[in-house]
């Protein structure tokens, strides 16, 4: 009985170590490959990492669904509560010829683009569905300047992890790995289905992410950061990755 | 020979006996305190962790699908288009018309996470139950219709056994009836792998990599309608199989699946 209880114990003990030190250097791997998301804390990390980590390797630089033009919806539904900023609304007035954007943190040229400097860039039409995390979804033909092209002309760092993304409206922002901001679909819009993007869509300047759910594309986007640590920027409860 | 594998073996002459007809032999054989293993350890860890996971799944379920409780069919759909369905609640976001005039509170951020975190658990609990029972006797023993004998007679018998809602005899406690087996598979082998593959086709990310996710169900507003139709059919077998576990003796069921302690003929007399 002792003996069956000793062999026991030095089994147990053998196995919790080797699965202990094989967790240690799975993790440590994973970060290596970009494997952790930033929110893997707390009792839901486990299913939000094995979610990202499943989709970076599976995904890699796959394109979302491009669907033609007779699929795109007649009525894109633009979820926007009437918001009153002064800044915002003197620039609508405008015409948003002074609306900037500016790219700072991690970057070897801080730069500021304004509309028509973003216009200059490569641009590119893409007709993809926008799919809400509520569970509704349309389809547009979105136009604009790939954020590789920005980020590129603002010449990133190599230590960069991620690129953060703010709206006019206060506290909202939004960030994403780099394998997603330097993705080819991942777009700063200004047109959206032939014209000039609406206001209901984030005139002048949202971002499209197509592989992502809706709330990863902010509307009104004035400001890019780049950065290597995502501690100060993201919270909330919705997971960070909304490639679900 | 230990006593577990005595009780083990015993058990499976009963069974061999009863099988070849005789109600009277079992009862004869039986002793009123038999113990022999009803469900393999892997069963019954497997269902009670599908257990937890599927009321997590279904909690988080309701909890999201009532920001938009409006449902589609084809690749898009939001409340500016006309509806397959609607469900006649109320929803947690303002924009959607319910007919109702307060708008519940909105719970997604958790109801998401935990929501995923459960479909990984009942996935990989899943795949660990699908691939041993496959490879193992489970499948072919317990729940292939084979096992009991499929045969029109025998199917017809079952049915109608349930349709008088006969309470499930002693034959069932060893092993599962036709109806019983079919539901059970298809619970198994149709409404889980539905559920998980629609689930996938809701995902951009993945769509991106596997566009057929989505398409062969019809679109990504398809795959959710399929999505909430498995989940409810889902519902309904759970509905279903409590009551039948209840007829078939709460306790004794519940035993069986908890420590695999079989049952005591007593306990039905």
């Amino acid at each position: 009985m002792s003996n069956f209880s000793r062999r026991k114990l030095i089994t147990t003990g053998l196995a919790a170590s080797a699965g202990a030190s094989g967790l240690a250097v799975a993790v440590r791997l994973a970060d290596r490959y970009g494997l952790i998301p930033p929110d893997y804390g707390g009792i839901y990390g486990p299913g939000t990492t094995l979610t990202y980590a499943s989709h970076r390797l599976l995904t890699g630089q796959s394109l979302a669904r491009e669907f033609p033009a007779n699929q795109i919806s007649r009525a894109p539904f633009a979820k926007l509560r009437p918001f009153t900023i002064e800044a915002y609304d003197s620039l609508r007035a405008g015409g948003f010829v002074d609306w900037r954007v500016n790219v700072d943190g991690l970057v070897a040229r801080p730069s500021s683009f304004s509309l028509a400097e973003l216009k200059g860039f490569p641009s590119r039409r893409q007709i993809t569905q926008l799919a809400c995390e509520e569970g509704w979804s349309f389809i547009a033909e979105w136009t604009g300047v790939p954020l590789m092209h920005i980020l590129s002309a603002a010449q990133t760092l190599p230590q960069a992890r991620y690129v953060v993304y703010y709206s006019i409206q206060r506290n909202w922002r939004q960030s994403i790995d780099m394998a997603d901001a330097l993705h080819p679909q991942t777009l700063l819009v200004y047109g959206m289905n032939g014209g000039e993007l609406p206001m209901g869509h984030g005139a002048p300047l949202r971002l499209s992410l197509p592989r992502q759910l809706g709330y990863k594309s902010v509307k009104f986007i004035n400001r890019i950061t780049v950065t290597d640590s995502l501690k100060q920027f993201h919270k909330g409860s919705y997971s960070w990755y909304a490639g679900i | 020979m230990s006593a577990a594998q005595a009780a083990s073996a015993r058990g499976r002459d009963i069974i061999f006996e009863y099988m070849a007809g005789s109600t009277w032999l079992l009862r004869e054989a039986v002793p009123a305190t038999t113990e022999a293993p009803r469900h393999s350890a892997l069963v019954r860890i497997t269902h009670w962790l599908t257990t937890l996971c599927f009321f997590a799944l279904l909690l988080s379920g309701i909890e999201i699908v009532i920001s938009h409780p409006r449902f589609y069919w084809g690749e898009t759909g939001n409340v500016m288009t006309p509806s397959l369905f609607e469900l006649p609640i109320p929803a947690s976001r303002p924009w959607v018309k319910t007919g109702y005039s307060f708008v519940l509170p909105d719970q997604n951020g958790w109801s998401r996470n935990l929501h995923f975190e459960a479909a990984w658990v009942v996935i990989l609990t899943g795949l660990v139950y699908v691939i041993s029972s496959v490879l193992g006797r489970h499948l072919r023993k317990d729940l292939l219709p084979g096992g009991a004998g499929l045969t029109w007679r025998e199917l017809s018998m079952d049915i109608a056994n349930h349709l008088r809602c006969e309470r499930p005899g002693e034959r069932e406690a060893w092993s599962y009836n036709v109806v019983q087996r079919l539901a059970y598979l298809s619970v198994i082998f149709v409404l889980f792998p539905l559920a998980i593959w629609t689930g996938f086709a809701m995902s951009p990310a993945l769509v991106s990599a596997f566009p057929v996710l989505a398409t062969i169900v019809g679109g990504h507003q398809s795959a959710r309608t399929i999505h909430f139709v498995v989940s409810v059919l889902l519902v309904l077998f759970l509905l279903v199989h409590i009551v039948m576990v209840c007829r078939a003796g709460f306790r004794n069921r519940m035993r069986a699946m908890i420590t695999s302690g079989a049952l005591s003929e007593s306990e039905h007399t």
